[in-house]
């Protein structure tokens, strides 16, 4: 009865079935129970924190390694000759300290945050409780920061910090938005005016690739019916390919089509409801599916029509 | 396992025992049939239940004079309370499942009773007609009207008695009312009034008024997305007329005093346990929920049930409860298999026994579980078909949370989540107990030695 396989939880599985019990909740007998939408809006966003929380440290971690050699081949150009001199200081500072052997070229890159800080982008957002040096090889950048942690259903602990993650959204040096096509499963994201599929800001080579029609929903705005159709004007990229993004989950589950959920759930019960006014605010083309947003609102305000 | 009676007097242990089950014994349950609430009156002598169908079925005690055995229930009046309907504004159907049934004190020779589905409370009379007038002049006993002219003379009409009829008839509708689901309704000491809750509103309604009722809790924010939190359950206090409890989905109960103010958004006390940050998961908030409240009989504590737990408050504390009993920790890491076949979201009732020193609430795989207050003992017992020989003595049930199972005891993953317990009544006064599995009640006896 219960899988017996309780530890593999999955924030973007649970993500998946919490969207489609608010889906299916539209269809219930009786109208759509607020208590239980309630509940999973809750849940959805807990699993959404896990999720993001986990993207943006990769994120964060490879933007860290791309800014470490940018800054070592700035020095590299500026003066040569002192190249191996600020290796050498730096790798007092770090390797050394810490009694870490590496390489002087990835020596460079172990700096204290307060290093990087001067020259990182000033989109990127800082956790600022991890002042120790940072390490391409651990996962774990953060886990010192903040006791908070979300246990699975088999108590492992899930590290979680306290990014502001609509800042860190907002300041992302890639304007991204991401919705969700409830009915076809399709998340799509809009980045710098490009469209692209379950792509991330860090790895746009991965998603310009041939770009095709995608079915589109006709919304109609009662409750229950959609048809699907083709909308010509509307082209997103093709699924981006997992295996050329490093960062990427590499396994194709049912939930990959959802994966990034930021523009639809924010904090509490208002990311169940999403602004109508914004989505038609942004109805200048830099957002990828009006039909899909539509339908979006089509259901939220499903919930909202007590 | 057994603990000490509950009457007070001596220091008898209580064997429960299988007394009937009422139901159909088909597997194949019916949806129509899923029993929804179960409820006994003041004196205990009835006990109703309500089912997805919008039907109410009220069972009497018979009063045998056999020492061996208890009395039994038997059908007492059937009926249909609610029926289906379609809200056209909203392009909704209001289900006709019954959510509450709760009796009125009993003034005469009638029984009342308050019935209620997601949207419209009824007030049924229930009443027994043993006579019937005959003797007309003008009338035959068949109904016929007999012509004026044809009398030649005059007799008295008299009561005669004839077979028991029990009749069910709706003498109030109270409708309108509410926007969002009623979750509970719960009348009040003063015999007059009663309030009624949904997910965001309480009302108080007078027994007698129809048209209108006032709005005493709002807790519907001006921007529907900021919403937070939705009222689970209410119940006014057993003797002070002017408070009431509402718990909400965030764990909390608010007593409210009406004496404060015409709208009781603001508490009067609040009692709230901190979460332990040890436990937090995805599903911390479903699991916090509460599902019912109910005071005890004596007024003084008031008893909450969320998903794993069952927790006794003192209402002069509002820190922390002052016991706390775990139904079924073995689950909590199973939430998230539970989350996905939506079990999560089960509302399990709970319920004092007479003298307020047990409390009784459901689990899964039909089992029920009743925690001693003051023994500080528990037991698990189970609602089944196999146990029903008639003063059987039930088995306590164990269930294995890890691998090392031992004799009698259950796996874990053995338990079946579609058997459910999610009603219980306990009689006011006697050992007697009604436990509903999904589409049959179940009603157990102490022993009679």
């Amino acid at each position: 009865m219960i899988n017996t396989m309780e530890c593999a939880v999955d924030a973007q599985s649970l993500i998946s079935i919490s969207l489609r019990k608010i889906h299916n909740s539209r269809t219930q007998r009786g109208g759509i129970k607020l208590h239980k939408n309630l509940l999973v809006s809750y849940v959805l966003r807990n699993a959404r924190q896990v999720y993001m929380n986990e993207k943006y440290a990769e994120i964060y971690r490879m933007q860290q390694y791309e800014e470490v050699m940018t800054v070592c081949n700035e020095i590299q150009e500026l003066n040569p000759l002192d190249l191996a001199e600020d290796c050498e200081e730096q790798s007092g500072d770090c390797c050394g300290n810490d009694g870490v052997s590496e390489p002087a070229s990835l020596c460079c890159a172990l700096l204290p945050v307060s290093h990087l800080t001067a020259v990182q982008s000033a989109h990127i957002q800082a956790p600022s409780a991890c002042s120790a040096p940072l390490s391409l090889q651990s996962d774990d950048v953060c886990k010192e920061t903040e006791p908070s942690f979300y246990r699975s259903c088999c108590a492992e602990a899930y590290p979680v910090s306290n990014w502001d993650f609509s800042t860190v959204n907002n300041n992302l040096h890639c304007n991204k938005t991401t919705v969700l096509d409830l009915d076809t499963h399709v998340v799509t994201t809009v980045e710098n005016g490009y469209l692209h599929q379950d792509c991330c800001a860090s790895f746009q080579q991965c998603c310009q690739g041939a770009q095709s029609p995608a079915k589109k929903r006709k919304v109609d705005f009662e409750y229950y019916i959609s048809d699907i159709e083709e909308v010509p004007d509307f082209t997103p990229c093709k699924r981006a390919k997992f295996e050329d993004c490093s960062y990427a989950n590499s396994e194709h589950l049912d939930t990959s089509n959802i994966s990034n959920l930021i523009s639809i759930f924010g904090s509490g019960f208002s990311g169940l409801v999403s602004r109508q006014a914004d989505f038609e605010q942004a109805l200048n083309g830099q957002f990828c599916s009006k039909q899909a947003l539509a339908s979006l609102g089509a259901w939220t305000r499903a919930i909202v029509a007590f | 396992m057994m603990f000490e009676a509950n009457t007070g007097g001596g220091s008898n242990d209580v064997q429960w025992c299988f007394s009937q089950v009422k139901g159909a014994i088909d597997d194949d349950v019916a949806e129509a049939d899923i029993i929804s609430t179960v409820e006994f009156n003041h004196s205990g002598e009835l006990l109703a239940t309500g089912d997805k169908g919008g039907r109410v079925v009220i069972f009497q005690q018979e009063i045998e004079n056999k020492p061996q055995c208890r009395s039994e229930y038997n059908v007492y009046s059937t009926f249909q309370s609610h029926e289906p309907e379609f809200d056209y504004l909203k392009s909704l159907e209001i289900e006709e499942k019954i959510n509450k049934i709760r009796w009125l004190p009993q003034k005469n020779a009638a029984q009342f009773l308050l019935s209620t589905n997601d949207k419209t409370i009824k007030l049924w009379k229930i009443s027994e007609r043993d006579k019937r007038p005959e003797g007309y002049n003008l009338k035959e006993e068949d109904g016929r009207y007999i012509d004026p002219n044809t009398v030649t003379a005059l007799r008295v009409p008299v009561f005669r008695p004839m077979d028991l009829m029990v009749e069910a008839s709706p003498r109030r509708v109270f409708a309108n009312a509410h926007t969002y689901h009623i979750n509970s309704i719960s009348i009040n000491s003063d015999h007059e009034t009663y309030l009624s809750a949904d997910d965001l509103r309480i009302n108080l309604w007078h027994q007698e008024i129809t048209d209108r009722s006032f709005n005493i809790v709002d807790i519907k924010p001006a921007n529907m997305e900021e919403l937070t939190e939705v009222i689970t359950a209410a119940e006014f206090h057993p003797h002070q007329c002017n408070t009431f409890v509402y718990s909400s989905s965030k764990g909390t109960i608010r007593l409210c005093d009406m004496r404060a103010s015409a709208l009781c958004d603001t508490h009067s006390k609040l009692f709230e346990e901190p979460e332990d940050p040890s436990n937090r998961s995805f599903f911390s908030e479903i699991i916090s929920s509460i599902s019912d409240v109910k005071f005890s009989h004596n007024g003084r504590y008031m008893m909450t049930r969320d998903y794993l737990s069952v927790k006794i408050w003192d209402l002069n504390m509002e820190s922390r409860p002052v016991e706390t009993y775990q139904v079924h920790e073995y689950l909590r890491n199973k939430l998230c298999s539970l989350y996905e076949n939506d079990c999560i979201f089960d509302k399990f009732e709970c319920c004092w026994n007479g003298n307020d020193s047990v409390v009784m609430t459901g689990s899964y795989n039909n089992f029920f579980r009743m925690f001693d207050r003051g023994q500080r003992r528990d037991v698990t017992l189970e609602a089944s078909r196999e146990g029903s020989k008639p003063q059987q003595v039930l088995k306590p049930r164990k269930v294995c949370a890890d691998g090392k199972r031992k004799k009698d005891e259950i796996s874990v993953d053995s338990l079946d989540f579609n058997k459910k317990i999610l009603h219980t009544a306990w009689h006011p006064q006697d050992n007697v107990i009604a436990v509903a599995t999904t589409n049959n009640l179940y009603i157990f006896q102490d022993k009679v030695n």
